[in-house]
């Protein structure tokens, strides 16, 4: 420091805020703060809660967790005989997940390829506008679909008894997680430098040449936490397979038997579930299962995509 | 994206090997094509289909009524007003916290492992089902707070689902004011507040809105969440009273009416529960259209 230092600083004041103006700027950064965690409080609220209204459960001497996770006699209601195994509805929502995949992938990425690649721009914007409004459309408005337009539809190609299954809910799923490996397939292979498309394009190859041999492999990452999310989604999704997978709490054999999944389960039984039974109580263990399975399903997601980031 | 080859002349003629690239080529541009054209189909499809079967129930008159004979004829203005109720509600909670967790996720956080974590929060409760919601809504605001069966409950569960929407596309409207804006306002002795409240939100605050109306259409739509939290199958309400319910109340919705009456009612009219989807569908469109409309005119105005 100078010796002038003072005597700048005695000609030049600093101008004063008022103190209640800097002292409001504080709290004001303290509520930014608090709302920046609160999506950490949030999701440690929701496992709290939901597992606080299951936990009773686990101590009981009629409740086994073996018999929760592996037995697929849903029981709840029995009268001499109570048993509460998931695996059926586990099944249910596997099965009715793997076959919303199997159609959505295949679309979803050659839409996102379509979409980067081949359409030009006013192609794009349109075709972005009506993906964005098909991830609008409310899940029950799918569901109601599924029960009504598409179950007839089944019944009518198939000549299955019930139109409700888990091919019309894989369908319905298909369709409500397009738009997801869309949009985030698309952001994937946008990730990929113009630089390795221009080496293409200068040893001669067509686009379809470049999107196999040189897009595809670099936005592996992308797309794999692309179908994650879809998964998650599809697993995550109640109105719709509520609606659209009939009711049927059993092991399936074929696409056009009717299923019920861990959500549609909740959605359906915990209106007659008095509030502090066991079966209310496994209803929320369900739910704590659930929470768990998404939980694991999005942060693999996140390191995929962070996988490439850091390359 | 302009790539396509020239056509060939000259010494660079057309080989066998050039003839099959080009067909695959073609196939391929196809198959994509088709396979992009497959996601436009079902939505034109499923509106169009809907719309058909609604229209002899379709018309003012059938927002204003009230549901009668036990739901089997008349209107839908209960569970109208009551998803009004609801998504006002929730977006009154949930838009200042998440604008605010954005502000701070945008302009105050530093890239430590604290940060990686909320961020971490923020993708996982954007995952976390809908049913899950539900429970959580029951568990902790209908029994834990004693707030009971209440619009309260719903719209604060609904609150807490649309919360990581609208904490990411407020990120984003924050993101794309340019840096040198916020500098130029520090160099002038602004504070980090400041030049948020002054620089950033007005520059960002279109986005932000687009934002927040995408999640009016995202509220309206849910079910799960208000099924078990607030929302019943039937409440007597005047007809095309503004103001039917209380903070206490239980009320109708739209989704839940949807469901009610493809699945619970026996007898109903044929064409009511497709007009009422179709009342769902329409209005969950048309926001979000608007808020496209919105967005692509304001990109348009954009001066940097």
């Amino acid at each position: 420091m100078s010796p002038d230092a003072p005597k700048d600083s005695a000609r030049f004041p600093r101008p004063q805020r008022p103190r209640f103006a800097v002292a409001l700027e504080h709290a004001l950064e303290a509520l930014i703060r608090l709302s920046g965690v609160s999506a950490i409080l949030f999701v440690a609220a929701i496992f709290f809660f939901v597992l606080r209204e299951a936990a009773p459960v686990l101590v009981r001497d009629e409740f086994s967790l073996a018999q929760f996770l592996f037995s697929s006699d849903w029981y709840p209601t029995s009268a001499n005989n109570v048993r509460y195994g998931t695996l059926a509805l586990t099944v249910g929502t596997f099965s009715v997940t793997a076959l919303a995949m199997a159609l959505a992938v295949p679309f979803g990425v050659g839409a996102a390829i379509y979409l980067s690649e081949f359409c030009v721009p006013r192609v794009r914007e349109t075709l972005k506008v009506t993906i964005e409004l098909l991830s609008a459309i409310p899940s029950v408005v799918w569901g109601f679909v599924g029960l009504t337009v598409m179950s007839k539809l089944i019944v009518d190609t198939t000549g299955a008894p019930v139109g409700v299954n888990i091919l019309n809910g894989g369908i319905i799923l298909a369709l409500m997680s397009v738009p997801v490996i869309v949009s985030i397939g698309e952001d994937a292979l946008k990730a990929v430098p113009d630089s390795y498309r221009e080496a293409g394009i200068a040893l001669g190859a067509t686009r379809w040449q470049l999107v196999y041999r040189v897009l595809l492999p670099a936005a592996r990452n992308g797309l794999l936490a692309a179908v994650l999310l879809g998964v998650g989604r599809a697993v995550g999704e109640t109105m719709a397979v509520l609606m659209a997978t009939g009711h049927a709490v059993h092991i399936p054999s074929s696409l056009l038997d009717s299923v019920r999944t861990l959500t549609a389960n909740i959605a359906a039984e915990l209106g007659e579930a008095p509030a502090g039974s066991d079966h209310y109580r496994v209803l929320f263990l369900t739910g704590t299962l659930l929470f768990l399975i998404t939980f694991a399903v999005n942060l693999t997601a996140d390191f995929v995509v962070r996988g490439i980031r850091r390359k | 994206m302009a790539l396509a080859p020239a056509p060939p002349t000259g010494r660079f003629a057309r080989t066998a090997h050039g003839v099959r690239k080009e067909r695959a080529e073609a196939v391929a541009h196809l198959v994509f094509a088709a396979m992009a054209a497959a996601m436009v189909l079902p939505l034109l499809l499923i509106v169009g289909y809907l719309f058909w079967l609604a229209w002899p129930s379709l018309g003012p008159e059938f927002i204003l009524d009230i549901p009668r004979r036990g739901m089997t004829e008349g209107g839908i203005w209960p569970a109208f007003v009551g998803t009004l109720y609801l998504v006002g509600i929730s977006l009154l909670v949930s838009t200042p916290i998440g604008v605010l967790a954005a502000v701070y996720l945008n302009e105050y956080a530093r890239a430590n492992w604290f940060n990686r974590v909320v961020n971490l929060a923020v993708i996982n409760l954007a995952g976390v089902p809908s049913i899950v919601h539900a429970l959580f809504g029951l568990g902790a605001f209908v029994y834990a707070a004693r707030f009971g069966y209440s619009i309260l409950s719903a719209a604060l569960t609904l609150a807490i689902m649309t919360l990581p929407v609208i904490i990411a596309s407020t990120r984003e409207a924050l993101a794309s004011v340019p840096m040198p804006f916020r500098e130029a306002c520090w160099n002038v002795g602004a504070t980090r507040w400041q030049t948020i409240w002054a620089v950033v939100l007005p520059n960002s605050v279109s986005g932000i809105l687009t934002g927040v109306i995408l999640q009016v259409s995202r509220a309206a739509g849910e079910t799960a969440p208000i099924m078990f939290t607030g929302a019943v199958f039937y409440k007597a309400v005047v007809r095309g009273d503004l103001f039917p319910y209380s903070l206490n109340d239980q009320c109708m919705a739209l989704s839940m009416h949807l469901y009610t009456l493809a699945t619970q009612v026996p007898n109903v009219k044929e064409s009511l529960p497709y007009a009422t989807a179709v009342v769902l569908l329409g209005s969950v469109l048309l926001v979000n259209a608007a808020a496209i409309a919105l967005r692509v005119f304001l990109r348009g105005r954009k001066r940097w």
